[in-house]
């Protein structure tokens, strides 16, 4: 099989550069596949992290040819012969060493968020939800945490703001929550104050790298703004939503995710 | 080196891993009241657990009413043929739908029948559909639901931190370990820096997961190195079942680089159908007798049960996973393979691709994107791989501790739950069950505990020059290629079907490793090193390794996860006993045929009693 040609960047906090790899490829082969032989056979030292090799645990995040990608999901030939591959570790967080970043601000917003908080159970002892109501929310807890999303966002990316904005990871994360059947907390005040739903502007830049194809933006986003712009303006109407809301849980017929 | 130098951390209850199991148990702790401390090798969220695709099983009754916990009980003693710990499969039974439905109260969102409530599919082995899911990515909602509900339990969450060894109180140093001392921590090392932390502790939970990376073609990542049963082992716990490893049939066998990954089993649970070259449904013809009164035996009533007909029989492609993986194997041999060495398994022509894409989205994503394979279209190829350890570190049914005082197991690195073989789906509820489970062991040790136990200095300093050994050494091999080494090792002789000529030559050859394996030696800094880390896991998946080869070896019977081509029958005589595995005076390894206690007279009855006995039975 063909040699392809790499630039791996190298390096840690004080800096670092590319180095030029070889590798001998072979059918199917991924970007992962190439870093793993040159770990295995040129620097035994070189970081990367990964788990499932199947776009599964979202842990091989990194920048193929300046685009945030999987590195196990990324095959080889989707990049034209003799085309040097560059990879290199996602941008918006520090590095650590190589391709590993430090994501720990990630788990520090996910902290911060209030925790799921479910109304009764019915007599029966069970929760009952209509599949319908819940479609919307699964395709939000399709989210595997490889904060592509977070790395591809301007706001955190070249405004820096983490300290403002949560991020389009933890926007899905409020929306999956927000839209649940069964919850009953409310974290709308703290959408629009604390985690920042006015800075994003719609660019939908997150949408497009999203492994999991969640459309963040339209499904996640977007609901969360017209929440928090229907409160600030209209408290009446969410009153009456609210309590609307609330009996329709009893009676297992919520629509709230079902926009 | 000093110690008091070295950082350390003291919780009362240590967990060592952070998957299913591990989170579980944590909570339970945190509830208890008990200052408790998590460690992982990867990030929080990226366990194995989260790559469990298939489904949990729990007898909720939600989809067939007939279904209780006494059924699930029978299925999982039969699918692991009699050799389970009956105790720990009937706890099992009876606590997964309340660990189920508790998932749900923390905010998991499973996929719905038409009444609202948990659906649950299809799976091999299973009386009836059992498993609660998500699609096909119910290990993710699993391992999220935990993980969200975990940071807010005051629990410590140590991310990407490795353990070494444990610390006894009351036992020599390191090199004479197996002599008994109870528990008093742990040295770990950090990732990031390299730099070790010891973790004082009361007790340890260990729910570290199997061992499968010790083989080349595996669904297993590379975390799976066997740490928790060679720490338990060096420490002097007692490993249980090891010869029983379970190849799961359906790995991808093309293209090379995704060779074993996994396809889910819910892929034939929801109708997709095992074919060979001929086009042939060639398991029809390995139904073996005590199934065959319940699995179809023409393919037309095997579609009729696909379109739910009542009193139809499942097909059996849909058999227990040693049956299916040697079936597999046979027809590969015979020359009745796919062109890549495995056989066809085909949904497209059973199911409407927007069945498939809803159903089984990431199997769908995955052939397309790494396989250039559109699953609603053509068939897939597929073959055995190396997926689970049915066998691990012995407990207590109950408590869950080990035979060393204060230390815990759980999960994949616990033995006993599964017998000789694991239904699909019964490992994230055994993550569940057990998990609490040990969490509730460990509070009422500590509770009972006298007198605070005190760490050891010649023990931390023994454990961290083992580890920086490794990058002091002048020269030395790539341990990147010992682990090939061994993993071709396990392949070529520990297969899915063994015989004592193989088995012996695999333990000469892990000898060899041995040796290998005390020279490696690790490049550059500490600082985040794979060379290093692989390095480290090497003695773990060596100890692993030969203990699954003496202990198949040792066991002269086919059953289960362990096929064995030169006593090619299920033997009365080994039904009565376990593979027990400790670490000797000498420091050589042991191994022990150990009786079985007769089951409970009500359990027994149970698992052999026919299916209309139990379908109507209150749950009791
Ligand atoms: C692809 C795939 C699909 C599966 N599908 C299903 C399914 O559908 N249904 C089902 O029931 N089962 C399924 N299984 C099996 C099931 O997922 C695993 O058995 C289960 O998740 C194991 O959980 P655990 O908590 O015991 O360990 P894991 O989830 O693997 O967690 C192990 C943890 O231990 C940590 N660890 C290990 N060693 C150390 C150390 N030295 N120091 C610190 N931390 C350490 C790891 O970092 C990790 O956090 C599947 C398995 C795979 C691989
Ligand atoms: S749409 Fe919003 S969250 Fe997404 S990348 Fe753009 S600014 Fe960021
Ligand atoms: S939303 Fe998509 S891109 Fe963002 S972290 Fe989740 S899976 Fe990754
Ligand atoms: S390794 Fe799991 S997503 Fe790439």
């Amino acid at each position: 099989m063909a040699e392809r040609h790499f630039k791996i960047w190298r390096g840690d906090k004080k800096g670092g550069g590319f180095v030029d790899y070889k590798v001998e490829s072979e059918p199917g082969m991924v970007v992962l596949d190439a870093v793993h032989r040159v770990q295995a056979r040129q620097s035994t030292d070189l970081a990367v992290r990964w788990n499932c090799k199947a776009g599964k645990c979202g842990s091989c995040s990194v920048e193929i040819n300046g685009k945030p990608r999987l590195s196990c999901m990324t095959r080889l030939n989707q990049f034209p012969e003799g085309q040097t591959i560059t990879v290199q570790p996602l941008k918006t967080f520090p590095v650590i060493k190589d391709l590993v970043t430090d994501v720990s601000w990630n788990y520090a917003q996910n902290k911060k968020i209030a925790p799921f908080k479910p109304g009764k159970k019915g007599t029966d002892g069970n929760y009952r939800m209509q599949q319908r109501d819940i479609d919307r929310v699964q395709e939000f807890r399709k989210c595997i945490e490889c904060y592509l999303c977070q790395d591809v966002c301007h706001v955190l990316r070249d405004q820096g703001k983490k300290d403002k904005f949560v991020g389009p990871r933890f926007m899905i994360r409020l929306a999956s929550l927000e839209m649940h059947p069964l919850d009953t907390e409310d974290r709308v005040p703290k959408i629009k104050e604390e985690y920042g739903s006015g800075l994003c502007n719609i660019t939908k830049c997150c949408t497009d790298v999203c492994p999991e194809h969640i459309h963040i933006t339209d499904n996640g986003i977007i609901p969360l703004k017209e929440r928090v712009v229907d409160r600030y303006y209209d408290p009446i109407l969410w009153l009456v939503r609210k309590l609307f809301r609330k009996s329709n849980i009893e009676d297992g017929k919520n629509r709230r995710g079902g926009r | 080196m000093d110690i008091s130098e070295i950082q350390t951390i003291e919780h009362d209850v240590l967990v060592i891993g952070a998957g299913g199991a591990g989170i579980r148990a944590a909570i339970e702790c945190a509830r208890q009241g008990l200052n408790t401390g998590i460690i992982s090798k990867s990030l929080l969220g990226k366990a194995h657990t989260v790559m469990a695709e298939g489904g949990v099983a729990a007898a909720l009754g939600n989809v067939d009413k007939r279904d209780n916990w006494k059924v699930h009980f029978r299925d999982t003693m039969r699918g692991g043929k009699f050799l389970n710990q009956w105790r720990m499969a009937e706890l099992h039974a009876r606590q997964a739908p309340d660990r189920v439905r508790e998932l749900e109260e923390w905010g998991a969102v499973f996929d719905r029948t038409k009444d609202g409530l948990i659906s649950q599919r299809n799976f091999g082995g299973h009386r009836y559909p059992r498993l609660a899911h998500v699609g096909d990515r119910t290990g993710l909602e699993m391992i999220r639901t935990l993980q969200d509900f975990c940071v807010h339990q005051g629990i410590a969450t140590h991310m990407e931190c490795t353990a070494l060894d444990l610390l006894l109180d009351g036992a020599p140093p390191l090199a004479r370990l197996a002599e008994g001392g109870r528990v008093a921590g742990l040295v770990a090392y950090w990732r990031e820096t390299g730099r070790f932390v010891i973790f004082k502790a009361k007790a340890v939970i260990f729910a570290t997961g199997g061992g499968g990376k010790a083989w080349r073609i595996t669904s297993n990542s590379w975390e799976y190195t066997g740490d928790g049963l060679g720490m338990a082992y060096r420490s002097g716990a007692e490993l249980i079942d090891l010869e029983f490893t379970q190849f799961h049939p359906t790995g991808m066998v093309w293209p090379p680089s995704v060779r074993g990954t996994l396809v889910t089993e819910g892929v034939r649970g929801d109708g997709g159908v095992l074919l060979n070259n001929r086009k042939e449904r060639f398991m029809f013809k390995y139904i073996p007798k005590k199934f065959a009164a319940e699995t179809a035996d023409t393919e037309e009533e095997a579609n009729l049960w696909l379109e739910g007909k009542e009193g139809a029989r499942r097909p059996p492609d849909l058999l227990t996973r040693d049956e299916v993986a040697r079936a597999i194997k046979k027809e590969v041999e015979e020359g009745r393979g796919s062109p890549h060495g495995g056989v066809f398994l085909d949904i497209a022509s059973k199911r409407s691709p927007e069945f498939i894409k809803k159903k089984l989205p990431s199997m769908y994503h995955q052939f397309k994107e790494l396989a250039e394979l559109d699953i609603t279209k053509e068939p897939m190829e597929v073959g055995p791989t190396m997926h689970y350890f049915m066998g691990g570190i012995r407990v207590n049914s109950d408590t869950q501790e080990t035979s060393v005082p204060g230390l815990f197991a759980c999960g994949e690195c616990a033995g006993g739950m599964h017998g000789a073989n694991r239904l699909g789906g019964n490992s994230l509820s055994d993550l569940l069950v057990f998990g609490r489970l040990s969490g509730e062991g460990a509070g009422k040790y500590i509770k009972k505990l006298q007198g605070t136990p005190k760490l050891d200095a010649g023990q931390v300093n023994a454990i961290i020059r083992r580890a920086t050994d490794i990058l002091n050494r002048e020269s030395g091999t790539n341990p990147f290629l010992v682990q090939e080494d061994l993993q071709d090792v396990m392949q070529k002789y520990v297969g899915i079907i063994r015989t004592a000529d193989e088995l012996k030559k695999g333990l000469e050859e892990l000898k060899r490793l041995y040796q290998d394996a005390g020279k490696v030696k690790a490049h550059a800094s500490p600082q985040y090193n794979p060379g290093w880390n692989a390095a480290i896991d090497l003695p773990n998946l060596l100890t692993t390794a030969e203990a699954v080869t003496r202990a198949a070896l040792t066991r002269e019977e086919s059953r289960g996860g362990h096929t064995r081509g030169d006593f090619y029958f299920e033997s009365e005589e080994w039904l009565q006993h376990n593979v027990v595995i400790r670490k000797g005076k000498d420091g050589n390894m042991e191994v022990a045929k150990v009786k079985r206690d007769a089951p409970p007279e009500e359990l027994r009855k149970i698992a052999y009693a026919s299916l209309e006995e139990l379908e109507g039975v209150k749950v009791g």
